[in-house]
């Protein structure tokens, strides 16, 4: 561990993996937390309970704001573990001078995306600071959804398996890039940003045994399978023309030198299912999206590890993100 | 006029049969060749293109390639990157550098451990977002810490010809540009202490077409002429590179020894003589530039011709920037590597106390270092 913490320890990669066993698994270490898992199952399995900060930069962007994030985020780490979202805790952090307008905006929308969920907000807190002391504003959530699917895993998947994409990938971080001061890109893009329980009660509702769920946060697909491969002791083949990417997010990894595995999604999940629930799964998810698509399945090739196969017959390990991707993103 | 759109500049060059075919031209061809041969791709981007797609698996055993010095962040000696660090600490300063750089480690940390102890340091994607931030804080030195090959450097050019015109009082700079050709020659001169002979194994040369888009490909005229070594001019996509290594292996095959472009639908022999005068208008060749792990290159460096010193942070803030040479880690063969005298994997500490998170060397600091390469994409072959 660095003596001090970079800015490359949020990144939802090595680093922050890093950070968070070397520094909080350590003090905090627990059965629960153990599980690494979106939402920590509690009460035998009945409730889901989550927690999310939110800091983005900008604070409205194409296709959201900071607000609908708060609520989306936390809702979908309910929703990937099975939950439906009930309950949630709102803190906002001020920054002295931030205007009342924009603040009434911002939690419109956040009641916006609560009503999507069907969950409702209980408790809060608010802090205003010196100027300086946070950038705008940033917001905390906390939330508690009734599990309606149990066994989901990080741990479950098996050699045969499938793993879908619900829609193309990289969509909210490449937004975000191009939003950002001082890149001057004229872009039509939108965050995918959304809340996924509808689209994950519709799954659930199917009849599909959900094996594995994630949405695709800070570290992109990328992370998500590299932890899937690591907790349950397997290859996660992907084929790598499969990965549905919008061909403005491919320009802008193109220009910037990023891949769209790597960025960030605020509504994008990763799912897992057997071969034989593969194609239902997949005719559910493009009720949702058309590009929903099925990436890779797995194997035991190369245990713990996540392979890339090209079109022309090379192969090579999709590794975790490293280092600084993008600055608060989230 | 129908637009173009970003994808059509590299969709065919990543198609999958094309690649194919090309694997497959170089292998029979290959089958000629009366001795193995070592391809020095110079540039850190074709190590990159070439590592990202996997370009070694298709290649026959004796078409070998030897991966470069040309990635501007990893040949940074560590006494600059210290030089930054001091820059970035000094009061009312804003240090302002491109990408990569902010993660190198000097001997008191990277530019982003400087961040976090309250340093304003801020990348750009272009040297010209420079002038926004000097507008924004008047009362504050912005120091431009300026990297890159011959093809940043017009982008510096640029910056420093608004910077004089517009009369803007608080942007300097900190000059760090290098030439390719110039430690192309020593790298075939190049020694190897620990023999006390000459050993480099470079038969030919990959040159990234981005280069001689502003230089032309006249830069490297010399080197089929006066070393005997060929060049092809080569574009950065999988077809290109391939096509290029085809393009060399074809030579060998008809014992030919000349300087070709691959990189036709850009590349021309002068260059951009309107980019090259700029350069020459602002900057003169430093006579020496300590390259990490390759030493002292004569000629290899740029700096502010002696007219702009009142521009020139070296020389601005001279009483604060260290001046002693660092040498890297004992246990580091970067220099071994980037004479393609060793691959990464015969590091011994390649992977283990080295790595992208943690890096020793120069060629693991940035994503287009040969180590940085090998780790994040190498690990199959």
């Amino acid at each position: 561990m660095t003596k001090t913490i970079t800015i490359a320890h949020g990144n939802g990669g090595e680093e922050n993996n890093e950070l968070i066993k070397k520094v909080f698994y350590k003090h905090f270490e627990n059965d629960i937390l153990a599980k690494s898992e979106d939402a920590a199952v509690i009460e035998d399995g009945k409730l889901a309970f989550t927690t999310d900060s939110f800091t983005v930069s900008p604070l409205f962007f194409p296709g959201g704001d900071i607000g609908k994030l708060a609520v989306c985020g936390t809702c979908n780490d309910l929703a990937m573990m099975g939950a439906k979202p009930k309950y949630m805790t709102c803190s906002v952090i001020i920054e002295e001078g931030f205007s009342t307008r924009e603040l009434e905006k911002i939690v419109k929308s956040m009641k916006k995306e609560l009503d999507i969920n069907g969950a409702i907000v209980v408790s809060g807190d608010t802090k205003v600071v010196p100027r300086g002391s946070v950038d705008k504003l940033f917001i905390n959530t906390t939330g508690i959804g009734e599990i309606q699917h149990k066994g989901i895993s990080a741990s479950a998947l098996k050699e045969g398996m499938s793993v879908l994409v619900s829609r193309d990938v990289g969509t909210h971080g490449a937004t975000i890039f191009a939003a950002r001061e001082g890149i001057e890109l004229a872009s039509t893009l939108q965050t995918d940003c959304a809340s996924l329980y509808p689209e994950i009660k519709r799954l659930i509702d199917s009849g599909i045994k959900i094996v594995a769920m994630r949405d695709a946060t800070r570290g992109g697909v990328s992370a998500v399978l590299n932890e899937w491969a690591k907790s349950s002791d397997v290859c996660i083949e992907v084929t790598e023309d499969s990965i549905p990417v919008q061909e403005e997010v491919r320009g802008i990894c193109e220009m910037l030198g990023f891949e769209a595995v790597d960025l960030a999604n605020e509504g994008t999940f990763v799912l897992a299912v057997a071969k034989e629930d593969e194609a239902k799964a997949l005719e559910v998810l493009q009720q949702t999206h058309k590009t929903s698509t099925i990436i890779a399945s797995v194997s035991e090739q190369y245990k713990g590890r996540v392979l890339l196969n090209s079109s022309w017959g090379t192969k090579r390990f999709l590794d975790l993100p490293t280092g600084e991707l993008l600055p608060r993103i989230c | 006029m129908q637009e173009l759109e970003l994808k059509n500049l590299y969709d065919d060059f990543r198609d999958g049969e094309t690649i194919k075919a090309y694997a497959k031209i170089i292998a029979k061809d290959a089958e000629k060749l009366d001795r193995p041969i070592n391809i020095m791709e110079v540039c850190g981007g074709h190590t990159h293109t070439i590592m990202k797609f996997g370009l070694p698996q298709l290649l026959p055993k004796n078409v070998n390639f030897i991966h470069g010095p040309g990635c501007p962040v990893c040949i940074m000696p560590k006494e600059r990157i210290d030089h930054a660090y001091v820059l970035s600490m000094q009061e009312n300063v804003i240090l302002v550098t491109l990408g990569d750089m902010i993660k190198v480690p000097g001997s008191n940390g990277s530019l982003q451990d400087a961040r976090a102890k309250g340093a304003d340091v801020r990348f750009v994607y272009s040297p010209m977002e420079c002038i926004k931030i000097a507008e924004e804080n008047p009362d504050k030195k912005i120091i431009f810490f300026a990297i890159g090959f011959e093809t940043t450097t017009p982008m510096t050019a640029v910056l420093v010809e608004q910077v004089i015109k517009l009369k803007i009082p608080n942007i300097l700079f900190h000059i760090n540009h290098v030439t390719v050709p110039e430690v192309m020659v020593e790298l075939i001169d190049s020694r190897d202490v620990h023999v006390d002979s000459y050993n480099n194994e470079i038969d030919a040369f990959l040159g990234p077409s981005h280069v001689s888009v502003i230089a032309g490909s006249k830069i490297y005229d010399k080197f089929p002429k006066d070393y005997g070594r060929p060049v092809v001019v080569t574009g950065f996509e999988p077809v290109d590179a391939m096509q290029g290594i085809s393009m060399i292996v074809k030579q060998f095959v008809e014992k030919r020894c000349e300087l070709e472009i691959q990189y036709k639908r850009v590349v021309n022999h002068d260059g951009n003589l309107k980019a090259q005068d700029l350069i020459d208008s602002y900057f003169e060749k430093m006579s020496l530039f300590r390259w990490r792990g390759l030493g002292n290159v004569p000629d290899s460096g740029l700096k502010l011709r002696d007219i702009y010193a009142q521009y020139d942070a070296e020389k601005v803030y001279k009483s604060v920037l260290p001046i002693a040479e660092i040498e890297d880690h004992k246990l580091c063969i970067c220099g071994d590597i980037l004479r393609g005298m060793a691959k990464p994997q015969e590091c011994t500490i390649f992977g283990t106390a080295c790595k992208p998170t943690t890096p020793i060397g120069s060629c693991m600091v940035s994503s287009e270092g040969a180590c940085a390469a090998y780790y994040k994409y190498g690990n199959l072959i």
